[in-house]
């Protein structure tokens, strides 16, 4: 690394690790109902929406009132987005005209957004609206990040209360979320990003004058959408001349603001963030990144805050970090290097260090694409400002494995943290048996039924990922859609499942995931993915709310120590690289070999 | 008895869900973006409307958004997959080409041929920014290594001398965003304008 790579990866880390602290007791004050600045100010606004919404706020919940409030309001959430969708022809705010979302893309879509996934297997400025765009896509990226907070809420309480049911009033849990955390955040990203030439407008698209014109060969389609042939079977071309370009508008900043801070990740744009409208300089390109960490990683700080012991929550945040960073700088080292295959052919033609740039954007760099591929597949973002589909071999594997390391290292907004939990369980019961101490965390003990529930919260992602991946490899239509041909296409549906499944929403955008196999198959990975861990979750926060607490004593195992910090990061990657490692072996690791041998 | 009261709760939170949801929909889905659209007209106009480039009152492009220029007098951006034809702006897209694709190297291989026949004289090494195609397709800039490349042909189509160009190039060299962000880099859209306006001075 040269010294200007590393002093950006320092002050970007620095400036992260900078607000964990101010950010995460922000929060903390925001769900333990206390006063703040926000509160304040908006407090009439939140007890009006309690008036209007008939919500009880002063009765809590125990967990399967939370667990069903959750999943009707999830459920609602997704009836809307899909009749918007489906109705969007005759909706307002459509100056492209666009026709209604056909069903099977129209589902996907609507499961992935509610479940906080943003899969996109639409190119929004040739498919969505204004109107979808803000009144479907927008509104679920807040609720769906709201969502997991809250989660994650009833988790912390359950284990902080004691003998007692209520877990708090998810309704609650939302509309604070989202009045007093992420709407002032994006209100105030969203106009740092405008400043930086993000678009914000309701204007049709432009038409400009091309300074210099241009011909190019149109592929004639017949009325099906099919590329027409001659009658010796090649395929026919018109040549057209170009003297306009169409520049896409739209409300783009608001929305782009929320996808990064609620690790939602779904772009306004096709390609995501490394669309220029999207991310235009690195400036707004380092907001952008500060935003996909900076909510999972506030949210340790705020657990410490909230169970009394911030020493608990420094130790999580630590943890996660001694396995981002390593990761980070493998995936830069692995991209710097130049292609072999094209090292081969083009050895003294070309300008040696200047890696691998296909599928990346000049104002980023090898290290910008590097960090934010890392960081969005750390957390359950999937925001990309960089075509990872072109990532060389080790260079794509490492997003891979953070995302089939069930997205903990950081994770989604409150899930990461949630699921990280359930990890600390396993890790308390696995050293309790070694030691043969009674497993306890958090003065609660941990029995057979939390066991349970956490086995299967762990497991089912896995299962969810191979069994789909095993189908699509094994049918015609999985393969139909594979832009890259022998392992590396492979490693695109592997991608596909685990990006769908772990609620992340990151691709290998080759895949043409935009036919009714993936779009229904993946809206039912995504769907257990996030809700069959979600009701694991809430049971567990139930059970432990349970039980009493015991006092520490010398024979408590400390969960704040380094030691214990080790045998957690070791349970999470032996996890992660046992069950993935076969499936990894025939993708992105036999695709490197191959690769080094120059094919 | 216990059915009735969980049937009656579901029922309860089914009415709250509707509700809330149709009030989020308006705040964050409405309110929200409409507030911002406000405030960004107000205080970057330029920017929230796209950053377009005008010409004679005309508008010639976006400072954002790259284009296709193919002729030897203009410096070229990097290639494009974007389709049926390159920078295309309302179709964003990567090549997604893996990297042992076969397609990934035949072209770079034409994309070498292409540039060496439109200057067959000059012996630099290519920056690989001018071989692989950006992430966007849409990428407004060049490295300035992949600017000095284009320095001979720009020059002789031009019959302009090669330090004239460079000192261009120079000029519209944007550093690294506060001295240490992202790469340096020239808009390929405004270096080119600048260059036609040259152009036109000398000839007056």
């Amino acid at each position: 690394m040269s010294g200007n790579e590393i002093l950006q990866l320092v002050i970007y880390l620095a400036v992260l690790f900078c607000l964990v602290k101010p950010l995460g007791s922000y929060i903390a004050t925001i769900y333990e109902g206390r006063s703040n600045f926000m509160v304040r100010v908006l407090g009439p606004l939140e007890r009006w929406t309690y008036k209007i919404c008939h919500i009880r706020s002063e009765q809590e919940m125990n967990w399967k009132e939370y667990a069903i409030s959750m999943l009707l309001f999830n459920l609602m959430g997704f009836i809307a987005v899909y009749l918007i969708q489906r109705l969007q022809g005759i909706l307002p705010l459509n100056p492209q005209h666009f026709p209604a979302v056909n069903p099977d893309l129209a589902f996907n879509t609507a499961t992935s957004f509610i479940a906080n996934t943003n899969w996109q297997a639409y190119g929004g400025e040739n498919t969505l609206s204004y109107f979808t765009q803000m009144a479907a896509l927008t509104v679920q990226n807040f609720l769906s990040a709201a969502t997991g907070i809250s989660i994650l809420m009833a988790l912390i309480r359950g284990i902080r209360r004691c003998e007692t049911t209520a877990l708090g009033n998810f309704w609650v849990d939302i509309v604070r979320g989202i009045l007093y955390l992420f709407l002032p955040l994006s209100i105030l990203l969203s106009l740092l990003l405008v400043s930086q030439g993000v678009i914000q407008n309701f204007k049709p698209y432009q038409s400009v004058s091309l300074i210099q014109a241009e011909q190019y060969q149109d592929p004639q389609l017949d009325e099906t959408g099919q590329q027409m042939k001659d009658a010796k079977g090649d395929l026919i071309f018109r040549t057209k001349t170009l003297i306009e370009q169409q520049i896409p508008m739209g409300p783009a900043a608001s929305q782009v603001a929320i996808k990064q801070l609620g690790t939602n990740g779904g772009g306004f744009f096709n390609v995501n963030s490394a669309h220029p409208f999207e991310n235009p300089t690195p400036l707004s390109n380092f907001f952008e990144m500060l935003a996909i960490l900076l909510m999972p990683a506030a949210l340790c700080y705020t657990y410490g805050v909230m169970v009394r012991k911030n020493r608990q929550g420094w130790a999580i945040l630590v943890t996660m970090s001694i396995i981002l960073i390593p990761l980070i700088c493998t995936t830069f080292i692995a991209e710097k290097q130049t292609n072999p295959a094209i090292e081969k052919i083009a050895q003294d033609i070309i300008l040696p260090d200047g890696g691998n740039m296909e599928g990346k954007e000049t104002r980023f760099g090898i290290l910008n694409s590097s960090i934010w591929a890392t960081a969005t597949t750390a957390t359950g973002n999937g925001s990309v400002n960089a075509m990872l589909d072109s990532f060389l071999p080790v260079g794509g594997l490492i997003p891979l494995w953070l995302m089939d390391l069930a997205e903990v290292i950081f994770g989604g907004v409150g899930s990461g943290l949630y699921q990280m939990i359930i990890f600390i369980l396993i890790t308390v019961f696995v050293s309790g048996l070694m030691v043969g101490r009674t497993p306890e965390y958090m003065g609660k003990k941990i029995e057979a039924f939390e066991m349970k529930m956490a086995a299967v919260a762990i497991f089912v992602m896995p299962l969810t990922v191979l069994l789909c991946t095993a189908i699509a490899v094994l049918s015609s239509a999985g393969l139909s859609a594979l832009a890259n041909p022998g392992a590396h296409g492979f490693s695109e549906i592997l991608y596909a499942f685990s990006s769908m499944t772990n609620n992340n929403g990151s691709a290998f955008a080759g895949l043409n995931s935009n036919i009714s196999f993936y779009t229904t198959l993946g809206g039912f990975a995504i769907l257990i993915g996030r809700y069959w861990i979600a009701i694991a979750i809430l049971a567990i926060a139930g059970s432990l709310a349970g039980k009493k607490t015991i006092p520490a004593s010398s024979g408590t195992l400390p969960t704040d120590s380094i030691t214990f910090g080790f045998v957690l990061i070791g349970v999470i990657l032996i996890m992660g690289a046992l069950i993935f490692f076969p499936a990894f072996a025939l993708g992105p690791i036999v695709e490197q070999f191959m690769l080094a041998g120059h094919l | 008895m216990i059915k009735q009261s969980i049937k009656k709760m579901i029922c309860v939170q089914f009415g709250i869900s509707l509700l809330l949801l149709m009030l989020m929909t308006l705040v964050t889905g409405l309110l929200y973006p409409m507030c911002i659209t406000v405030i960004a007209q107000a205080l970057f106009s330029y920017q929230a409307n796209g950053s377009l480039i005008e010409l004679d009152n005309r508008n010639i492009g976006s400072e954002c958004i790259g284009q296709l220029f193919s002729k030897p007098e203009y410096f070229q951006g990097r290639p494009s997959a974007t389709k049926p034809f390159p920078y295309n702006g309302i179709a964003s897209a990567g090549s997604n080409l893996g990297p042992s694709n076969i397609s990934l190297q035949e072209n770079i291989k034409s994309r070498i041929k292409y540039l060496q026949n439109q200057d067959p004289k000059n012996t630099l090494q290519i920056p690989i920014e001018l071989l692989t195609s950006s992430g966007s397709g849409l990428d407004p800039h060049l490295s300035p290594n992949a600017a000095y490349y284009q320095i001979s042909r720009v020059a002789k189509a031009r019959r302009l001398s090669e330090a004239d160009v460079k000192i261009l190039i120079d000029h519209f060299t944007e550093p690294r965003q506060w001295f240490f962000l992202g790469e340096p880099r020239i808009n390929v859209l405004k270096l080119n304008k600048a260059l036609d306006a040259l152009g036109q001075n000398s000839n007056k």
